[in-house]
Formats: C-alpha cells, sequence, structure tokens
C-alpha cells in the first residue's frame, strides 16, 4: 500500500446523498480476477449515456473540475461489499473522499487500499460545495498527521477523526495482513483453548 | 454484567485486543464465492503466505453463474475465466468447493445455511455483504471487503472495532398477506437506510419469535439495508429443528451439548442496548419500493410521499414516478423471485399457492430462480414446478441470477421488474432497469395480474 501524509488537490463536488457501489462501480464490470482497470468504469452509468458518449454535465466530466479529492454528499458508500468501488475510485485518481457520512464496509475497503474517506460536519460540507461552486479552482490541503482539512485561501479548516491504527497503517504504509500474520501464536493458542 | 446475544457471542470470539486500537476476532467459518476472492488469492500468492485454516472455508459458485444450461460450458468468456479461477484456487488450497452443478451448488447465503453450516454462536464472514443472513442462526455474521477475505485467509482473524449494539422489536401478530419481507421493508422504510452504520441490530419480540427460520433469515438478510453490519435472532427451538439433521450439523450427543451452549446465548434480561426501536406487528402491511433505495418503501395501497430534495427528486425521476402517485394498477412487465432474501423453499411455495390455477399475464416476464440445487430439487419433489409451468412461469436454475445482474438475466432499460431481491439502486438489474422491492406473495400476485395490485384485497 502507498503511504499517506500530506495532499494538496482541487476537488471534484458531487452533490448526490446516498450513492451506493452499484453506483460507483456497476456489477456487469466486477468480473475481472485482479485489480487493474476498474477506474475506467467508475460511476459507469452516470458518466456515459447508453449511446456511450459522455455526458457533459456529470462533474468527473465537467472539464472546470479535477483533482484526486472527491467531495460527496451524505451516506457515501452504502450497499454492496464490492472493493472493486474502492479500487474504482483510486484507480480512476482518487486519494481522498470527503462526505458527511460514510457506509461501514465501504470505508473499510477505502482505508485497505491507501484511499483516505473524511468524514466532515453536514455544515462544514456545505460550505466545501459553496466554496468549490463559487471557484472549481480551489483547493484543499489534507493532513493526516494533524487530521486537518483546510481550504486555505479562505482560512476553512476542520478536524476530522481516523483511527488511531488506521492512522499509522496509513502513514508506514502497512497494512492489516502484516500484522495479524504477526500475532499467529496467539491465534494458535487461541484456537487451542477453545478448541476449534 | 448483563449481556446481548451479539456480546456474548463477539466476546467469545476475541483474541486480544490491541491498544488504543481494533480488536483481532477469530472466525469460524469463512464463506468464498467467484467474485470477491481472486484478488485475495493473489494478493496470498504474491506475499507468499499460505492459506491459515483451508478447512474452515467453504466455497461455491453464485454470482456469476448462467441460470440455464449449467451442464454446457459457460458462454462469457470473462465469467468463465472467473469461475475457472475459483476452481483452480480451491483445488490448490485444498478448500471445499460446491461449483455449478454440484449438488449443493447455491447462493452463498441459501446454501450454507441449509446444509447445516450456519450454526449459532459462531463468526462468519463472507466478501457479501448480504453475509447478515446467517445472524437468523443468532450467529455473529457480516460482510467484508477482499482485502479482508486476504486478511482472513492468512490469519483466519479479523481486526475490528466493535460495533455498537440495536434492539428492533416488533411485537403482536402479523396480519393477513404481511410476510417476513413486509417487515424488514417497513422497519428500513421507518428507520432509513443509514440508522443502522456502526451497530449490529438484534431483532426481538413476538413477530420474529413466531417467525421460521427462512422469514428470520429474509429479515437478517436486508440488515444491511438499513446500514447495520449485521442482524442477529436469539436461537431458539425453531433453530434448533432447522439445524437438526442437516449435513454439517453437529449429531447425536455431541448436537444435544451443542444446543445446552446454544441456550445460553440470548440476550439477558435487562441488558442494555446503544439504540431501540419498537414497532407494532399490526401497523405493518404488504410493502412496495418506489426509490432506488430500499428506504424508499410504501404500503402497497399507500401514494409515494411528498418530498423536496434533489436526492428524492433524483430518484424518481430515475423511477419516472411522480410524489403522491399511488402505484396501484401501474403495469409490469417483469417479476423476479430470487436472490439471497427469497429464494428458499417457503418463498416458492407462497408464490405457488397464490398463483395455482391461476395464469401469469400476457405481458409479464416470470423468472424464477431458486436459491440452491437443494431448494430446485424441492420445488420439484413438493410438485411447484407443475404449478408454476401451468400458470406459464418458468423455473430457472440457481444463482444471483437478476438480484445482480453479472449474468444475462438483465431487466431492459426503462422497464419496471417487481422483485423479490434486497437492492433497487439504479441499474441494479440492469442498466436503465426500475426495480421496485416487494415480498414473493406481491411479486406472484404481480406477475398473474401484470400489474401491481393491493394483495390484501384478495383472497389469500
Ligand atoms: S443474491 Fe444478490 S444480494 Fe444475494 S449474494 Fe447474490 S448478488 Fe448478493
Amino acid at each position: 500500500m502507498e503511504k499517506f501524509s500530506t495532499l494538496k488537490s482541487r476537488a471534484i463536488p458531487l452533490n448526490v446523498a446516498n450513492v451506493d457501489t452499484d453506483q460507483i462501480i456497476p456489477a456487469r464490470f466486477l468480473k475481472a480476477t485482479d485489480k487493474k482497470g476498474f477506474g475506467d468504469n467508475v460511476f459507469r452509468d452516470w458518466r456515459y449515456d447508453k449511446d456511450q458518449n459522455l455526458k457533459p454535465d456529470f462533474p468527473l466530466n465537467n472539464p472546470k473540475y479535477s483533482g484526486s479529492i472527491l467531495v460527496a454528499a451524505d451516506n457515501f458508500g452504502c450497499g454492496s461489499s464490492r472493493e472493486h468501488a474502492a479500487w474504482a475510485l483510486v484507480g480512476y485518481g482518487f486519494k481522498v473522499i470527503v462526505s458527511s457520512f460514510f457506509a461501514d464496509i465501504f470505508k473499510g475497503n477505502a482505508l485497505n487500499n491507501g484511499l483516505l474517506p473524511i468524514q466532515v460536519s453536514e455544515t462544514f460540507l456545505k460550505e466545501l460545495f459553496n466554496v468549490i461552486d463559487k471557484d472549481s479552482n480551489t483547493s484543499l490541503t489534507v493532513n493526516l498527521e494533524t487530521q486537518c482539512l483546510s481550504v486555505d485561501e479562505i482560512n476553512l479548516s476542520t478536524i476530522f477523526d481516523i483511527d488511531p491504527y488506521k492512522k499509522t497503517c496509513l502513514i508506514n504504509g502497512y497494512d492489516d495482513i502484516d500484522y495479524l500474520v504477526s500475532q499467529k501464536e496467539k491465534i494458535e493458542a487461541f484456537e487451542h483453548l477453545n478448541k476449534h | 454484567m448483563k449481556q446481548t446475544l451479539f456480546d456474548k457471542v463477539w466476546d467469545a470470539h476475541v483474541v486480544e485486543a490491541v491498544e488504543n486500537g481494533p480488536q483481532i476476532l477469530y472466525i469460524d467459518k469463512h464463506l468464498i464465492h467467484e467474485v470477491t476472492s481472486p484478488q485475495a488469492f493473489n494478493e496470498l500468492e504474491q506475499r507468499r503466505i499460505p492459506i491459515f485454516r483451508p478447512l474452515q472455508i467453504v466455497a461455491t459458485a453464485d454470482h456469476n453463474t448462467p441460470t440455464t444450461n449449467q451442464h454446457l460450458p459457460v458462454k462469457d468468456a470473462l465469467s468463465r475465466k472467473q469461475l475457472e479461477q475459483l476452481s483452480k484456487n480451491c483445488l490448490e488450497n485444498n478448500i471445499t468447493l460446491y461449483k455449478l452443478g454440484h449438488k449443493y451448488n447455491g447462493i452463498v447465503h441459501v446454501m450454507a445455511p441449509e446444509l447445516g453450516i450456519t450454526q449459532p454462536g459462531m463468526t462468519m464472514v463472507c466478501g457479501d455483504s448480504h453475509t447478515s443472513t446467517h445472524g437468523a442462526f443468532g450467529a455473529i455474521a457480516f460482510g467484508i471487503g477482499t482485502s479482508q477475505v486476504a486478511q482472513v485467509f492468512a490469519s483466519q482473524c479479523l481486526l475490528l472495532k466493535k460495533p455498537k449494539s440495536l434492539r428492533v422489536t416488533v411485537n403482536g401478530s402479523l396480519k393477513k398477506g404481511v410476510l417476513a419481507k413486509d417487515v424488514i421493508l417497513y422497519i428500513i422504510s421507518k428507520l432509513g437506510t443509514n440508522s443502522g452504520t456502526g451497530y449490529f441490530c438484534e431483532y426481538a419480540g413476538d413477530v420474529f419469535e413466531n417467525m421460521s427460520m427462512e422469514g428470520r433469515m429474509t429479515v437478517c438478510n436486508m440488515s444491511i439495508e438499513m446500514g447495520a453490519r449485521g442482524g442477529m435472532i436469539a436461537p431458539d427451538q425453531t433453530t434448533f429443528n432447522y439445524i437438526k439433521g442437516r449435513e454439517f450439523a453437529p449429531k447425536g450427543t455431541e448436537f444435544e451439548k451443542k444446543i445446552e451452549y446454544w441456550k445460553t446465548l440470548p440476550t439477558d434480561e435487562g441488558a442494555k442496548f446503544d439504540k431501540e426501536y419498537t414497532f407494532e406487528a399490526e401497523d405493518i402491511a404488504p410493502m412496495i419500493t418506489y426509490g432506488t433505495n430500499p428506504g424508499m418503501g410504501i404500503k402497497i395501497s399507500d401514494a409515494i410521499p411528498l418530498e423536496d430534495n434533489p436526492s428524492f427528486e433524483k430518484s424518481l425521476q430515475y423511477m419516472d414516478f411522480n410524489a403522491g402517485e399511488s402505484l396501484l394498477n401501474k403495469p409490469i412487465n417483469f417479476v423476479f423471485i430470487g436472490s439471497c432474501t427469497n429464494s428458499r423453499i417457503e418463498d416458492f411455495r407462497v408464490a405457488a399457492s397464490f398463483i395455482k390455477g391461476k395464469q401469469k399475464a400476457k405481458n409479464v416476464t416470470a423468472w424464477l430462480v431458486p436459491g440452491s440445487r437443494q431448494v430446485e430439487a424441492q420445488i420439484k419433489a413438493e410438485g411447484l414446478q407443475s404449478v408454476f409451468e401451468n400458470a406459464g412461469f418458468e423455473l430457472r436454475q440457481p444463482g444471483c441470477s437478476a438480484c445482480l445482474a453479472m449474468n444475462d438475466d438483465k431487466i431492459p432499460q426503462g422497464e419496471y421488474c417487481v422483485s423479490t431481491s434486497n437492492r433497487n439502486f439504479e441499474g441494479r438489474q440492469g442498466p436503465g432497469a426500475r426495480t421496485i422491492l416487494a415480498s414473493p406473495l406481491v411479486a406472484a400476485a404481480t406477475a398473474v395480474e401484470g400489474k401491481i395490485i393491493d394483495v390484501t384485497q384478495h383472497t389469500l
């Protein structure tokens, strides 16, 4: 996994609530047996019409917007547990998703792929959408060490929560497998005690 | 201290707590399928980590399989490759696989309970969010992502924070025509799609106590649709009777010993939950959804509510419905009875009892897709197949099918489908398809009438 420390980037707004993983990556694209190539199909049915032409009004297709931060509305990533959704977002180039609420499994999947989900208050999110709406060139700064998300030009900032263990993992590029494998003896002792 | 069912099972599986961090939770059973496992196998292979406990893993092929001509090679090259990959991975790693055509093959959440693999007090995971289904037995069961599939492969454990606890109680008795599916659609319509996020939900009260195991599975299955990682129902005599004698269930004195343990699992009187909701059975009616998330549900005879927000409007626009409109008499051309929510024998019995002696409407294409080979065999053994065929329905072979439309079972662009599955997301049943979630009874009635009707007005 790639290490994460700080990021300064413009943002793409996606002001739709309850974005489910079927929208992030529709099921018909889940036939691959590796993690590559999902980025091409991220938000497939929102980005393309049925004749496979780009829909100009969808934010990802709007040349006004760019960057590796996706600012999304409430309850992002609900639905299926498919990690393909995280692979698709990472594949497209996103490193951070900001929302006022993330679905459980998606949040875990994102963190396991070095994609940082930042949960902010609804008021902050609203302001963020306003700022980007007014000036699409606005850039955001994410500092994982200080757990701070800020819009420097206008002095808007917030502190976000992250599980301390997950923070260490992201900063160092470790993952859970390394840790769990190192605990094998304890796991075996547990099995023995519980006669598994 | 007074403990909940969830606490008891969770605490019995904690290997260790990481300081200032998550706990190491031991996983008893790991279910896998073709879509979310290949990348996890690759990961372990690349890192040269062996599968730690292959005998605690069971595999099936279900998501990406055809529902006709299963004896022939799978036509779609990518699907075929994914299935071959699963076979190869299972063979190389000594993992039991019930592949396409095997007598135990089926949707992962249908086949595991029916084989007695799912048991009270267990921890179970699968790379599929509807793993919550198995909670019907009083197990802690939840969906995981592929990175976590790899973690369980490597260590039979997961690093997790203990979720908070939520209890939904429904007392009273259900009215005629109201099925388990209506109960859970009703609960989600009241609580919303993210009310359960961060929680594990226990369902309690008369309604669940009096429910069959099939009904309990339908309820727990959809826990994830209100955001909860899982749902649970306390094990009782209904649970024990269901498990008894199944292929992988404990036998003889071992079974008796297990029952003694399982009886200690129900939530202690007075145990505290972080959140509680209570509903009355009498308030629940047959339900349908009108929007693009499972929380957008109404009683079948009610009108679509009036709401003023962009997401609501976007949703109605996709469905081509109007706020304030009733869905009764809406012509429907597609009906799907299947998916891990409603593809068990009881679901087909309910459908057959409505369909018997009637004819499917001419405009309707109706797919009946059993959840497993065993359900399929039982449908035939009970004579339901001829009921369906005489009425013009098509009984297909088991699999996830039009629930997620990864195979050819897709609903065409713009068409409505009354479906017994669990998600009505945009394009879930095929690009542009419009899904209306309902019980198997409502689905059967829609297929016969060719439109949505109020089933409570019919002799049931
Ligand atoms: S039937 Fe649908 S919800 Fe159930 S496991 Fe298959 S795809 Fe998932």
